[in-house]
């Protein structure tokens, strides 16, 4: 494998591999690249009306703007929002999964229960949830919580389940308990479980939060939307201090 | 001799939602220190079964079971922890079992070395081939010290031609370490092959059908030469014909 005297066919083989990758990350650049500068361009023509879609160059301008008015705290706010709900989403989802997987019977109760949960719209449930725990960091957590947990649940259960059942009997083979096979088989082999769940997680938690900032908040990320629509409705929403419900639309 | 095993009418009976299945009815039979003992049955016959119930693994519906010494139980797959190092996995055993100590970790490091697995105990399962695998899952059976050695259909995964390299060297293996074995298979050739007595199994309920004794007149007798002998091919109808298998 790591042999000193390397035939011209594997150097070829490899320099193959390795141009492969740069081309797939500069096609990549370029089309980000000319995704933003086209927009740039045909917003001066005039072509695409700016008023509605923005342009790259204003969205710039209102994004170092808005940095000296404390961006970065908007963006703290938003960030440890969605840790947090990101974080008690996986520690609890993890939690509820190792329960129902230990015991079948709790399983099969709440299987309904977390079929309609999940099936339900929990952007719908904002307003209930503002009541619930007042409109506060509580609340945008809350939500991100609730969009992130019950997919969780269900999808670390899924890979529990889901085990290579002959490595279960080999470990009861040498008598190992309920806790041994949990510990020593079924949770490691479902770390890459784990990690896919992560991945959708962060993203859902994120989506949770900003639906929450819409609803109740005086800081975070939300405020990005305005930046989308830079110039006099950002301003006037900024100075005009309209951080809730109104600047959903910004165009005021 | 001395009797390791002793089944005595051993029954079992699963209670389904569609009504009661028996399984197993009257199952008696005993093995000796040292002998290699094959189950063959038609497919879906309850020989698992059977040996999930020697091991503890099921409860037996009715009968008796003398165990002496230490079981220790071989499945079809070798189940290696593929995020475990070969040393690791050869240790999980014991690790289950809580007596990892350190005359335990030496007898292990020993059986690595005896049998040509030490240069890869930090090696991942899927850098070693079948065969090393199966000399693995063994190892880490070997590890806990059993008397006598389960094997549910051991080395069916593997491919014909390294399936009949491995049973010749588990066989060598086994020999040496003076273990006793009971083998389930479905392989007539491998029964014949590897076995001091076949106990062949009717089908659902499972009976025993007949024991036969395998007997080659040839000195150092293992799986692979014995296949040379023209009693293998006699040993091969007989048992055929017993099982008695339709399409």
């Amino acid at each position: 494998m790591y042999e000193k005297n390397i035939s011209d066919d594997r150097k070829k083989y490899l320099r193959k591999i390795r141009k492969n990758k740069i081309a797939i990350i500069l096609t990549r650049l370029s089309i980000l690249i000319i995704f933003i500068i086209g927009w740039e361009i045909l917003a001066n023509k005039g072509i695409i009306d700016d008023f509605i879609t923005s342009k790259p160059s204003r969205i710039l301008n209102t994004f170092l703007n808005l940095s000296s008015n404390g961006l970065l705290m908007h963006l703290g706010v938003t960030l440890t929002e969605t840790l947090i709900g990101f974080v008690s989403g996986v520690v609890l989802g993890v939690f509820i999964a190792i329960l129902l997987w230990w015991s079948k019977f709790l399983a099969k109760v709440s299987e309904p229960f977390l079929v309609v949960l999940n099936s339900l719209p929990k952007v719908a449930l904002g307003p209930v949830i503002i009541i619930w725990v007042g409109a506060g960091m509580g609340a945008i957590i809350t939500m991100g919580l609730a969009i992130s947990l019950i997919v969780t649940i269900l999808e670390i259960l899924n890979g529990f389940l889901n085990t290579d059942k002959e490595l279960i009997k080999m470990a009861q083979t040498f008598n190992a308990s309920r806790f041994q096979i949990l510990t020593k088989i079924v949770i490691p082999a479902n770390i890459s479980t784990f990690f896919n769940s992560l991945k959708v997680n962060i993203g859902l938690s994120l989506v949770g939060v900003i639906t929450g900032e819409f609803l109740v908040s005086k800081a975070g990320l939300r405020i990005f939307n305005c930046i989308w629509w830079s110039g006099i409705p950002i301003r006037s929403c900024y100075d005009r201090g309209y951080y809730s419900s109104h600047c959903s639309s910004c165009n005021i | 001799m001395k009797k390791v095993l002793e089944l005595k009418n051993v029954s079992k009976k699963y209670q389904a939602k569609n009504g009661e299945i028996e399984a197993l009815t009257n199952i008696s039979f005993d093995v000796n220190e040292g002998e290699f003992v094959s189950i063959i049955g038609p497919s879906g016959c309850g020989k698992s079964t059977l040996l999930s119930i020697i091991a503890g693994l099921e409860p037996k519906t009715e009968g008796e079971i003398t165990i002496t010494g230490g079981l220790g139980y071989m499945l079809q797959k070798d189940s290696l922890l593929e995020w475990r190092s070969i040393y690791d996995n050869v240790m999980f055993g014991l690790e289950i079992r809580r007596k990892k100590t350190k005359e335990s970790e030496e007898y292990v490091i020993e059986l690595l070395k005896k049998y040509g697995l030490y240069e890869f105990k930090d090696k991942y399962p899927n850098q070693l081939s079948g065969g090393m695998r199966q000399r693995a899952a063994l190892i880490r059976t070997l590890a806990i010290n059993p008397k006598i050695l389960l094997l549910d259909e051991a080395f069916s995964a593997l491919d014909y031609q390294t399936r009949i390299m491995v049973t010749n060297d588990i066989f060598h293996i086994l020999k040496e370490e003076n273990i006793t074995a009971l083998i389930v298979t479905h392989d007539i050739s491998e029964a014949i092959s590897m076995s001091d007595r076949i106990i062949v199994l009717t089908k659902r309920p499972a009976t025993i059908k007949n024991i036969h004794k395998i007997e080659f007149e040839m000195e150092n007798r293992d799986p692979l030469n014995c296949r040379e002998s023209p009693k293998f091919s006699k040993y091969f109808d007989t048992i055929w014909k017993e099982l008695d298998i339709h399409v």
